[in-house]
């Protein structure tokens, strides 16, 4: 279990490290435009060289990253080139309110999902084409498309909720709530597609299983069969659909929180990239490959719990 | 041999590919699907033909103008025409996802042959790359390298290609690991063909549809990220794009909220068509082109009223029959099965498998598998017509009174949970117990199966004991609540041949102690003439002899009975017997 354990956190390291490197050399290696895409199109030639200069673009590309390099492991990721804040501040501004929305819905995601298939592997019938529809629906409408018509039908044409903005947790948890309703609402339906059919499967495999059969046989009543025994079986493949759809509503996130001006690590990536705020981009990646090193690393632990056989190799 | 056929690559001719497609498109969905997206692709192609005006074209007086007046949806917040640059937009969506596909198809697909096709290190290597990209949030990756990129919006979409190859890597290094120890490939091999040769030629083709289900869903989240990147702004705003439209549609939403629905409903058609072509070709494979639609059942036929069974008799089955779904209609699995035990009684099930006899058991369990249902006939357990009772009353008699023993001992206890619990909560439900009085009967129990040190099998995890020890733990579980009956499936087939005499004895044990009857399903006679009272044979789910087992043993009445001893027989246990063989059946 530790060793297992140990050797997910080396492989994320070593993901984090590679990631890091290309990324740098891909964004650090092509900031030639960036100066006169921050200072406009009106700038000379003597101020653009003054900034690449200032910015420490005029270096070797590896000295860059080496200065870059001995300044991140101590969390410091420099100053962001269009904003008047470190990119460790923003960051530490942004990510929170990315990370609660995020999560927010990956848990609906996996609420909704789980009784979805579930219903849909023991009944079939009305679950079964449930979900037959929504995988087809929440995979072809885009999120923010699903965001716009949320938006259209429940803030401009109703007026029942906010079409843009965030209020913070601290200051009004109720409008909070409210802020946070259609974007989780867009996110979560693509999730649910996936996950839902998934869960169905692992259901269905689980409750196919020969020790189904004996704890029937042996009078065990079938809700503690479904609930309890073929659940916790599925749970592995369950945990797994979680992962990959967390790291799919982080990306996703970067558009429906500009659907919402949210601000958030997506709104923040979008403005970044746009104008070549290089070190932003460069703190984004770090920050979202640890986040989902993280979030991999908890979900082999839940899995660990839920199979005993992890849990003793 | 059967190796001839089992040696031919799986090529379906010209033909039989054209056969393929006319019965996916013989689908409604598959129909619906394909013919959606020709005409979405036709229009891209013709998007000159069909577009009235230049989608670039700016009218002043036509910003957010409605439909009608030469624009056929109105106009965007520029003044520009929806309708042209609508079909002018499917040409950049469909270029973006082809470039997309390719990429991804083609690195996924090579490294998934290869590292299938090696193994070893090149697929420990392949596939942590493999685990690498998919932990990354593509989208975040694609912005992140806007800059890098430039404008073009088909070298993010390139890159985006390298990121979904993954799921082209893991698809075809799984089917290659499913083929390529297959015959054929074999024969490839040793006729002295390149492995170049045999990946290009044999392997390739074998993954041929799933590679295309593959590259459908793969055209569809290409489309739909596509778009999401040019919605954010990336990529070059002089081009007409779905995405483009829908940004411009978002800044105008308050003056002009219909300019919404038009790109959006572009992208949803498109791509909802890939995922149901996809479906439809999917379906097709998995159901070999018939379309599997549950057979009306079949109302049980009325049983005459049963003769007064004998007191005697604990379970009486009369003309039983099983069947199961299949292509049109049912297939019976059991085919009027009658069958009779007394309390006490010992009587064995005898035949090959598929013969049946497991079906038998499970029906009178009540636990056909999904799908089954017993046709006609009856069960009387004790008096009680299983068929006409409720679920809840079988359920109630299950465990409690009807017992089972499986065959594969590790595959019938859950594995993820300790063995003292799988024994401690059936107890629990079926005797109304507590939880302390079920732990000490446990307890008991797994010592009364001769388990060397109860306490620690009681605490272990099923992975963490031998089969032969998981077979005492299952009986030990069937007769937890001292059933009057029970039913034990091939219960030392799975097991080591000196595990399997003591638990053997073991059962027989426990049935004089508990006076229990028992249905011993088996095929092997050296079991029930060890163990049984009286000897059903089975053959093709019909009973074609039951005798007492002296009297079948020494005078068998059916061919076929004659044919399963003289095998028995042939293994070398006792010489006295030996039947006279037919021609038919050496076969």
């Amino acid at each position: 279990m530790i060793r297992y354990l140990l050797k997910r956190v080396a492989s994320g390291i070593a993901l984090l490290c590679l990631v890091s490197t290309v990324t740098f050399m891909m964004v650090f290696g092509a900031t030639g435009n960036v100066a006169r895409n921050i200072l406009g199109e009106n700038a000379t030639a003597d101020q653009v060289t003054a900034l690449n200069s200032r910015l420490g673009l005029d270096r070797p590309l590896m000295v860059q990253f080496g200065d870059w390099v001995s300044h991140a492991v101590r969390g410091d990721l420099g100053p962001s080139w269009t904003m008047s804040e470190s990119v460790a501040s923003a960051l530490a501004s942004r990510l929170p309110v990315t990370l609660s929305m995020v999560t927010i819905a990956v848990a609906l995601m996996a609420l909704l999902s789980a009784m979805l298939g579930i219903a849909a592997a023991v009944r079939g019938g009305w679950a079964d084409r449930a979900i037959q529809i929504v995988s087809v629906a929440g995979f072809a409408m885009p999120n923010f498309w699903l965001g716009l018509l949320l938006v259209l039908t429940f803030s401009v044409e109703l007026g029942l909720l906010p079409a843009t903005g965030y209020v913070s947790f601290s200051a009004s948890p109720s409008a909070w709530a409210a802020s946070l309703v259609l974007p989780v609402t867009s996110l979560v339906l693509s999730g649910i597609a996936s996950a839902s059919q998934q869960i169905r499967g692992a259901v269905i495999d689980a409750l196919k299983q020969d020790y189904v059969r004996t704890l029937r046989a042996r009078g065990v009543s079938p809700r503690s069969v479904l609930y309890r025994h073929a659940l916790r079986n599925a749970m592995p493949a369950a945990l797994t659909v979680l992962s990959v759809q967390f790291i799919a509503l982080l990306g996703g996130a970067a558009v429906i929180e500009r659907v919402f001006a949210i601000p958030g690590m997506g709104s923040l990536t979008v403005s970044a990239a746009l104008i070549g705020d290089v070190p932003v981009l460069m703190g984004v990646v770090v920050t979202l490959i640890i986040v989902v090193v993280l979030v991999n690393i908890l979900i082999d632990f839940l899995n660990a719990w839920a199979n005993p056989k992890v849990r003793m190799s | 041999m059967s190796d001839i056929n089992t040696a031919q690559p799986p090529i379906p001719a010209a033909s039989q590919r054209r056969h393929f497609v006319r019965s996916v498109l013989t689908n409604p969905t598959g129909l619906v699907a394909a013919l959606a997206l020709l005409i979405v692709i036709a229009s891209a192609i013709f998007a000159p033909l069909l577009a009235p005006n230049d989608p670039s074209a700016v009218q002043i007086f036509k910003v957010n103008a409605v439909a009608g007046d030469g624009y056929l949806l109105g106009g965007d917040g520029s003044g520009r025409d929806i309708w042209s640059r609508l079909v002018h937009g499917g040409r950049n969506t469909f270029l973006g996802a082809l470039i997309t596909v390719v990429i991804a198809a083609s690195i996924g697909v090579t490294a998934g042959l290869f590292a299938g096709f090696y193994g070893r290190k090149l697929d420990l290597v392949a596939r942590w790359i493999s685990d690498g990209i998919m932990a990354l949030p593509a989208l975040i990756v694609l912005l992140a390298f806007y800059q890098a990129l430039g404008a073009s919006i088909y070298l993010s979409m390139a890159v985006f290609g390298v990121m979904l190859s993954p799921g082209f890597f893991r698809l075809t290094r799984n089917l290659v690991n499913g083929v390529k120890h297959e015959l054929y490939i074999d024969a490839a091999r040793v006729s002295g063909l390149s492995d170049l040769r045999i990946i290009t030629r044999h392997i390739l083709l074998s993954v041929r549809a799933p590679v295309v289900i593959q590259t459908s869903i793969v055209a569809g989240i290409a489309i739909v990220v596509q778009s999401g990147l040019e919605f954010l702004g990336l990529g070059d705003p002089s081009t007409p794009t779905w995405g483009g439209m829908l940004q411009d549609a978002f800044s105008n939403i308050y003056v002009s909220p219909q300019a919404i629905l038009w790109p959006g409903l572009a992208i949803t058609a498109t791509v909802a068509s890939l995922v149901l072509l996809a479906n439809a070709i999917r379906d097709r494979m998995q159901q070999g082109g018939v379309q599997v639609r549950a057979p009306k059942v079949l109302p049980l036929a009325v049983s005459e009223p049963l003769p007064q069974t004998a007191s005697d008799v604990l379970l009486d089955v009369r003309n039983l029959v099983v069947a199961y779904p299949a292509n049109e209609g049912w297939r019976e699995v059991v085919k009027g099965v009658s069958l009779s035990l007394r309390r006490g009684e010992v009587l064995g099930l005898v035949g090959e498998s598929g013969s049946g006899k497991s079906q038998t058991a499970f029906a009178i369990l009540g636990l056909l598998s999904p799908g089954g249902r017993v046709l006609s006939g009856s069960i009387r357990f004790d008096g009680i017509d299983l068929g006409k009772s409720s679920g809840d009353e079988v359920r109630a008699l299950r465990g409690r009174r009807i017992a089972y023993v499986p065959q594969e001992p590790m595959a019938n206890l859950d594995p993820a949970f300790r063995i003292g619990f799988q024994l401690v909560e059936p107890m629990m439900t079926v005797l109304g117990i507590s939880r302390a009085e079920a732990t000490r009967r446990a307890l008991k129990l797994l010592a009364r199966v001769k388990l060397p040190d109860p306490e620690r099998v009681f605490r272990a995890y099923p992975h963490e004991i031998s089969g032969g020890m998981a077979q005492r733990v299952l009986i030990a579980g069937a007769v937890a609540c001292s059933p009057d009956l029970l039913i034990a499936d091939e219960p030392t087939t799975a097991l080591d041949v000196t595990v399997q005499a003591e638990v053997l004895d073991l059962l027989r044990d426990l049935q004089k102690e508990f006076n229990m009857a028992v249905m011993l399903v088996t095929h092997n006679f050296g079991v029930v003439a060890d163990s049984c009272d009286r000897v059903a044979v089975m053959k093709d789910g019909r009973i074609v002899e039951i005798n007492t087992v002296a009297d079948l043993f020494a005078a068998p009445a059916h061919d076929y009975t004659r044919m399963l001893l003289g095998s028995v027989l042939e293994d070398g246990m006792t010489r006295t017997y030996r039947p006279p063989m037919t021609e038919g059946m050496r076969a």
